[in-house]
């Protein structure tokens, strides 16, 4: 089956206080592929993430999804990306279970929750409610929406930071697994990789030339 | 197909109400304190019914607003905090309904109970049994539009919180609906129509409505991003 | 690439910069005509217009009290307006008239709330009275102050204009909606003098003096917004090159 090109990036320009943060950014993915962004710290990744999920407009530059422009498929695009970042987004009032239920597409069975608290550990966690957890623990219940999600799109913003190595695997298996069936991923990561082949971007911070 | 129109709005009621009754604490704060500063006013000015009965359309109001600009800082400040504003942002929702979904349930948790406390308050006051169920009206109605004008100033606060630029902020646009809330008690107590001033009342939860989330959509990605 | 990104840079700054140098050539006639309206319209209004039947003397805090009121409600409309040119097109420039416009409404409904007091006493009996139009103004007072409030909560300017934009836009719906109910709340001011749809009702010659206040406070607040909006360029764009040179020609000239 041919690799159908779902992202296309062209020239990506981002600016704040009217200079550009970094080079822009041009890279296509195609399915089953995944793309490591990689720079130093204050490069730029996580204002390229928040790019990317349309939650900062850029000065300059396109966004193709499937070969449309984001700007007319944005409803399309929006639902069939998933996006982990920093936070956790768990709510600490309600329980695992609900908090991952709350993050799953609508549907999702129990069962299918359960079983996702249980690969990453938090099985005898499900009806406790989140204040009781570490927030090493709500990173988890954040990582266990990998194993309930339906979007065939992944934006994950350094997913192995301050994860022991039961936990990288863990991650690393997942993201296999979407590849096999043909879904795309861009992350960033400051540890290297052992299972997934991944092409590398560097993102440059945007220097002026005097 | 996935109902991008209404989709998110009963999605975040539904969370919403469940993380109000599971905080059971802030729920009753605001209503405690309704109750309390009630209490206050019989003790500073004088505990004569007939003059308590005069005040008591304004200092219902008065209450009500007070109390519901104590609760609504909060609104947004825990979403920003875990992550979940960005989440609800970056959804395929239209965005105005998770918004309206989140503030009709802070309406549900807050503005709902004020409304069936207000008969006690009506009784401290010796407000005229006629005056109870359009003060209730005007009080279901009003605290709505009150929930969503003070979410804009939530939103537009979520920076740098602490209570007193909310405040100043959101008190000026709450004063049409001060005035037409305590008009509705009032008009009942005067034995006037007190049907009018709350078609006005109704016209401003309408007008409401339909601008308030539109606000609230810049306030918030602005706080996300600023 | 770099000469693109130079040029579109360049561009978004010409804004400001036109602004500048334009408002050099026009202050300096602009602060004469303002000036020759306000004294002609005071000494008219102060000395030579008639005294009025029922107020005597004392009406002739209108020929201040009017202009101020009139023109804070008018410059609050431009600092929406403006936040809302700055929202929609990002004209930096727009949201800093913005900026400028409100400090200067501020203080002119200040104005409006004294003068009306001092008319009130003599009037009245007493400073202050809740009418319909002193409390509109005072809630005028109120929604500017928290514009002007707003933009210490976002670290970036960027920010803190559009979220004082924003304010100002909800601000100007309420407007009418806050007029119109406090209005509907109690009147106990005098029925508007001045419609600008009909005929006023007050006597010509006193209505003459009050015309040339009401434009030469106008006039006033295009001046002061100018000299504001300028001192806010020069804070805004010091980093540009213009504005350096601006520095070592003045600096020079020493």
């Amino acid at each position: 089956m041919a690799a159908a090109n779902i992202l296309k990036i062209k020239s990506l320009a981002f600016e704040r206080n009217d200079a550009l943060l970094f080079e822009p950014v041009s890279f296509e993915l195609n399915s089953g592929e995944a793309l490591h962004v990689e720079g130093a710290n204050g490069a730029g990744k996580t204002t390229l993430f928040q790019l990317l999920i349309k939650m900062l407009e850029p000065c300059s530059g396109e966004l193709l999804f499937r070969g449309q422009p984001v700007s007319e498929c944005h409803f399309e695009y929006l639902s069939d990306i998933l996006f982990i970042g920093h936070q956790s987004a768990v709510k600490a009032a309600l329980t695992a279970s609900e908090n991952l239920s709350w993050m799953s597409p609508q549907g999702t069975s129990s069962e299918k929750i359960a079983a996702a608290l249980q690969s990453v550990g938090l099985e005898h966690y499900a009806n406790v409610p989140c204040y009781r957890l570490s927030a090493g623990q709500h990173r988890r219940v954040a990582l266990a929406r990998l194993m309930t999600t339906s979007a065939s799109l992944w934006y994950l913003d350094e997913p192995f930071a301050a994860l022991d190595k039961q936990g990288v695997d863990f991650i690393e298996g997942c993201m296999q697994n979407h590849l096999n069936r043909g879904g795309s991923i861009v992350f960033s990561s400051h540890q290297d990789l052992v299972k997934i082949a991944a092409r590398s971007y560097r993102l440059n911070p945007f220097r002026e030339v005097v | 197909m996935y109902n991008y129109l209404s989709a998110g709005f009963m999605a975040y009621l539904r969370r919403d109400l469940l993380l109000g009754i599971r905080n059971k604490s802030d729920l009753v704060k605001p209503l405690i304190f309704f109750l309390l500063v009630s209490a206050l006013v019989p003790l500073a000015i004088a505990p004569e019914a007939e003059r308590l009965s005069q005040l008591a359309p304004g200092i219902i109001w008065i209450f009500a607003v007070l109390a519901t600009l104590l609760s609504v800082e909060r609104l947004f400040s825990d979403d920003l905090q875990d992550g979940s504003l960005e989440q609800m942002l970056m959804s395929p929702n239209l965005l105005i309904m998770p918004i309206l979904g989140k503030i009709t349930a802070h309406w549900v948790v807050i503005g709902l109970p004020l409304t069936l406390l207000s008969p006690v308050i009506g009784v401290w006051f010796s407000l005229p049994t006629i005056a109870v169920m359009p003060m209730m009206l005007s009080l279901a109605i009003g605290t709505a539009v009150l929930s969503l004008i003070g979410a804009v100033g939530a939103a537009l606060t979520l920076p740098r919180q602490g209570g007193v630029l909310l405040a100043l902020l959101v008190m000026p646009l709450y004063m049409p609906v001060l005035i037409f809330g305590s008009a509705v008690i009032q008009s009942a107590v005067d034995g006037l129509d007190w049907t009018a001033p709350l078609a006005i009342l109704a016209a401003l939860l309408a007008i409401a409505v339909a601008l308030c989330p539109l606000a609230i959509n810049a306030g918030l990605r602005l706080a996300k991003n600023g | 690439m770099n000469l693109n990104v130079k040029w579109t840079w360049f561009h978004r700054l010409g804004s400001p910069r036109w602004f500048y140098q334009k408002t050099q050539r026009w202050l300096p006639w602009l602060s004469l005509l303002t000036l020759s309206l306000l004294i002609t319209g005071l000494v008219w209004g102060l000395a030579f217009a008639p005294e009025d039947a029922k107020q005597g003397n004392s009406f002739r805090i209108i020929y201040v009290h009017v202009p101020a009121s009139v023109v804070a409600l008018a410059g609050y409309y431009m600092m929406a307006i403006a936040g809302a040119v700055g929202l929609i097109w990002r004209i930096k420039l727009s949201y800093m008239l913005m900026r400028s416009a409100a400090p200067i409404g501020a203080a002119l409904t200040f104005i409006a709330l004294v003068t009306g007091a001092i008319w009130g006493k003599p009037t009245w009996g007493a400073y202050w009275v809740w009418d319909a139009r002193i409390t509109s103004m005072l809630i005028l007072l109120f929604l500017y102050l928290g514009v002007m409030a707003l933009r210490h909560t976002y670290s970036s300017s960027e920010a803190a204009d559009k979220a004082s934009a924003i304010l100002g836009l909800v601000g100007m719906v309420n407007v009418p909606i806050i007029y119109k109910s406090v209005d509907w709340w109690q009147t106990l001011h005098q029925p508007a003098t001045i419609k600008f749809t009909g005929a006023p009702s007050m006597h010509p010659d006193m209505f003459m003096p009050l015309l040339v206040m009401i434009i030469g406070f106008y006039a006033f607040y295009a001046v002061t917004l100018m000299l504001f909006t300028r001192a806010e360029i020069l804070r805004r764009e010091y980093r540009a090159s213009w504005v350096k040179q601006l520095v070592t020609n003045k600096t020079a000239e020493k």
